[in-house]
């Protein structure tokens, strides 16, 4: 990590935090990505002067014991702005962060609970009217007020981006993995709790959520009209449409056939 | 009704038949088949073993057993079975209402998942016109927007009525926020009745999440189900189903419904009014160079894979680094110690999904083109021109493997060398510009 001396030292990170679901048991824990949001955080506070560069912010329940999980990667206090279940989440979040003006705001991709949309990041974007960089594998440097950013894509490729301050990321799966949570400094650690005005979510409370149903597997529908072409849907090995052979031509050709098709695919970068 | 629509239906002579028969007929000699026994010069019978019986329709032989008095049925059935069926063309001439999709196109193309969404527009389409309690809302319109360079042919085929094709330079690259203005002013000049938007990693959730936090949309999700009414969508990543009323805009998962086979459609392009360039705020660099072989072998976009035809190791692992390809391996290569395990392509080893897989010196036993059966494009170089992985490969080669690679090699470097000279080229003209 590269940080500009100008821009570290009073660079304001805030990592959103949500609570996690285990796949399998379903009991709370801290989220996979937003623990890399917050060790992305951290790595990059480390980076500059110090971990009081660094806001974890949640909204929601404070009692949750989930939030010690985070806390038990070195942070000294968690701000949770207080919360019912059923509130809308991102006009509290909007109006803390309108008053404290962080640089870069961290996120994960998906919540692993409730309606899991993924679009908290899109939201306070256009609140704020900030940039949104989905997706992020790292932060690569910031210098003069410009971060250059590696985006996760498919395919294990990543993409280096360009992105003036402040922006929001959301941090993909493909980040450093969150560094361990200790017990001892989870307990110790301090929940500030800040009370905010909400309004409930009525949209959703109109929802029914039940646990989910396995989908229906994709039968393969022979379409067929006759008995034999049935009989060779079912029997005929599956082949290509039938590809060019080059057959009985000198090497150069054959070389130079592939190198088109290659460079016409774009895999020749 | 053409001519084509019932030349499969197999027709009699009767009349043939009857001349064929009566051997006292003066056509009989015309229409009899020539039998294939004649009397030699030394007065031998002779039979000729190829002239005994006829290919029957189905292109089988058969021997006749009424000495040539049945007569041969033409073989116009055969011709036709291979011939394609055209589909009824579904014609919108005045859309009342469109769909709107947003097909990710990845390398070009739509991918399954896009067609499903076609699928799945075309199933709202037509609820919508059969309408509630009896009050029908016109015809309908599914209208694709697509964005850069397209390779796709068969738009109709996938059910696009409308296609706005949007490939200015503003396109190139990552743009979301230049999409977004696009799909805004879609939005405002259309109004369409539905936004659909695959919810995947190429991109289509980042545009729909944006679009849909522009418009003030709530969006559904993961959407797996969904009609004109209800939309059931996955949610606490994919542990609950939430049942919810069908919003204007959402992202569907794969498999979502089925495609559109049955029909083709106009595919007709759109005038659109060109988009005011945005000032971008991400500024795309390019893709940065990844470690091929640090990609796993299941997700790698772009395989080269050995078999037993390769014998000079060196060179295949030179031809890698230099196409930056992930390398992998058949079965034998495995077997005989040349590749790792791990690199194992098949039934009993990775079933890869790469966009190009080039096989080297690779027959394709079952085993191995299962694990290659979602490769998109398949590229081959072996000495058999009648094995398996030729019948399957978009391109073959026939020939050695080693001089094949070996031009390759050069090629490839040729090219990088020229892409270097160029960027520098413009890098000196911008120095000189300033």
């Amino acid at each position: 990590m590269q940080l500009d001396a100008n821009t570290s030292m009073d660079l304001k990170i805030v990592s959103l935090i949500s609570v996690g679901k285990h796949p399998t048991s379903g009991r709370a824990r801290r989220a996979e990505q937003d623990g890399r949001a917050v060790e992305l955080g951290l790595t990059l506070a480390e980076a500059g002067r110090g971990k009081q560069n660094l806001t974890v912010l949640h909204a929601g329940d404070s009692q949750q014991s989930a939030l010690r999980s985070y806390a038990g990667m070195g942070l000294e206090s968690v701000r949770v702005i207080q919360l019912r279940e059923s509130a809308d989440a991102v006009s509290p979040l909007t109006e803390y962060l309108r008053k404290h003006v962080p640089d870069i705001i961290l996120t994960g991709v998906r919540a692993e609970s409730g309606e899991s949309s993924g679009m908290v990041p899109y939201l306070l974007a256009e609140k704020l009217g900030w940039p949104v960089v989905p997706r992020i594998a790292n932060i690569v440097s910031i210098k003069e007020g410009v971060a250059e950013v590696l985006q996760a894509l498919p395919r294990g490729q990543r993409r280096a981006l360009t992105v003036r301050l402040p922006f929001i990321a959301s941090v993909d799966n493909a980040a450093a993995e969150p560094r361990q949570s200790a017990f001892g400094p989870a307990n110790r650690a301090l929940m500030e709790q800040q009370q905010a005005g909400s309004e409930t979510d009525t949209v959703r409370s109109e929802w029914s959520e039940l646990p989910a149903r396995k989908r229906p597997k994709r039968l393969k529908v022979v379409k067929a009209k006759t008995a034999a072409d049935r009989f060779k849907a079912a029997t005929a090995k599956p082949q290509g449409s039938g590809g060019k052979v080059l057959k009985d031509k000198t090497v150069t050709e054959q070389a130079q056939a592939i190198f088109d098709l290659l460079l016409e695919e774009g895999v020749l970068r | 009704m053409s001519d084509s629509d019932y030349s499969h239906i197999l027709r009699r002579d009767p009349r043939g038949e009857r001349i064929a028969r009566n051997r006292l007929h003066p056509l009989h000699s015309t229409v009899a088949v020539q039998v294939a026994e004649t009397l030699g010069p030394s007065g031998l019978l002779r039979k000729n073993p190829h002239a005994v019986g006829f290919i029957g329709p189905n292109g089988i032989k058969r021997i006749d057993r009424l000495k040539g008095n049945a007569i041969a049925i033409t073989g116009r059935r055969n011709a036709q079975s291979s011939q394609e069926v055209l589909l009824p063309l579904h014609q919108v001439s005045e859309p009342d209402f469109t769909i709107v999709v947003v097909p990710d196109m990845v390398g070009g193309r739509l991918t399954a998942h896009d067609k499903d969404i076609l699928g799945q527009a075309h199933q709202l389409a037509r609820s919508m016109e059969a309408g509630v309690a009896g009050e029908s809302t016109g015809a309908g319109a599914v209208m694709a927007v697509v964005f850069g360079v397209s390779k796709e042919e068969s738009f109709d085929k996938a059910g696009v009525d409308r296609l706005l094709l949007l490939d200015g330079a503003e396109y190139e690259g990552y743009c979301p926020e230049q999409q977004v203005a696009a799909l805004e002013q879609v939005e405002a000049r259309l109004k369409p009745e539905y936004w659909l938007f695959p919810d995947s990693v190429h991109g289509g959730t980042d545009l729909g999440s944006r679009l849909a936090a522009r418009l003030g949309e709530r969006p559904a999700t993961q959407a797996w189900q969904m009609n004109t009414e209800t939309t059931i969508c996955r949610g606490a990543s994919g542990s609950t189903d939430i049942t919810r009323d069908t919003p204007r805009l959402l992202m569907l998962a794969q498999e979502c419904a089925n495609p559109v086979d049955e029909t083709r459609h106009e595919a007709l392009s759109i005038e659109w009014a060109p988009v005011q360039a945005v000032l971008p705020e991400l500024h795309d660099l390019g893709q940065v160079a990844v470690d091929p072989n640090a990609i796993p072998l299941a997700e790698a976009e772009f395989i080269l894979a050995a078999g037993n035809g390769i014998t000079n190791w060196e060179q295949f692992h030179a031809t890698a680094k230099a196409l930056g390809a992930t390398e992998g391996a058949s079965r034998v290569a495995v077997d005989d110690g040349n590749m790792p395990r791990f690199r194992q392509v098949g039934a009993s080893g990775t079933w890869v999904t790469a966009r190009v897989y080039l096989a080297v010196g690779i027959s394709g036993a079952i085993q191995h083109m299962q694990g290659i059966g979602q490769c998109d494009k398949v590229v081959t170089i072996n000495t058999d021109a009648g094995c398996d992985m030729v019948k399957r490969a978009d391109l073959s080669t026939i020939g050695d493997a080693e001089k094949v690679l070996d031009e390759l090699i050069n090629l490839v470097d040729t090219y990088r060398q020229q892409a270097l000279h160029n960027q520098n080229g413009e890098k000196e003209g911008a120095k000189n510009a300033a």
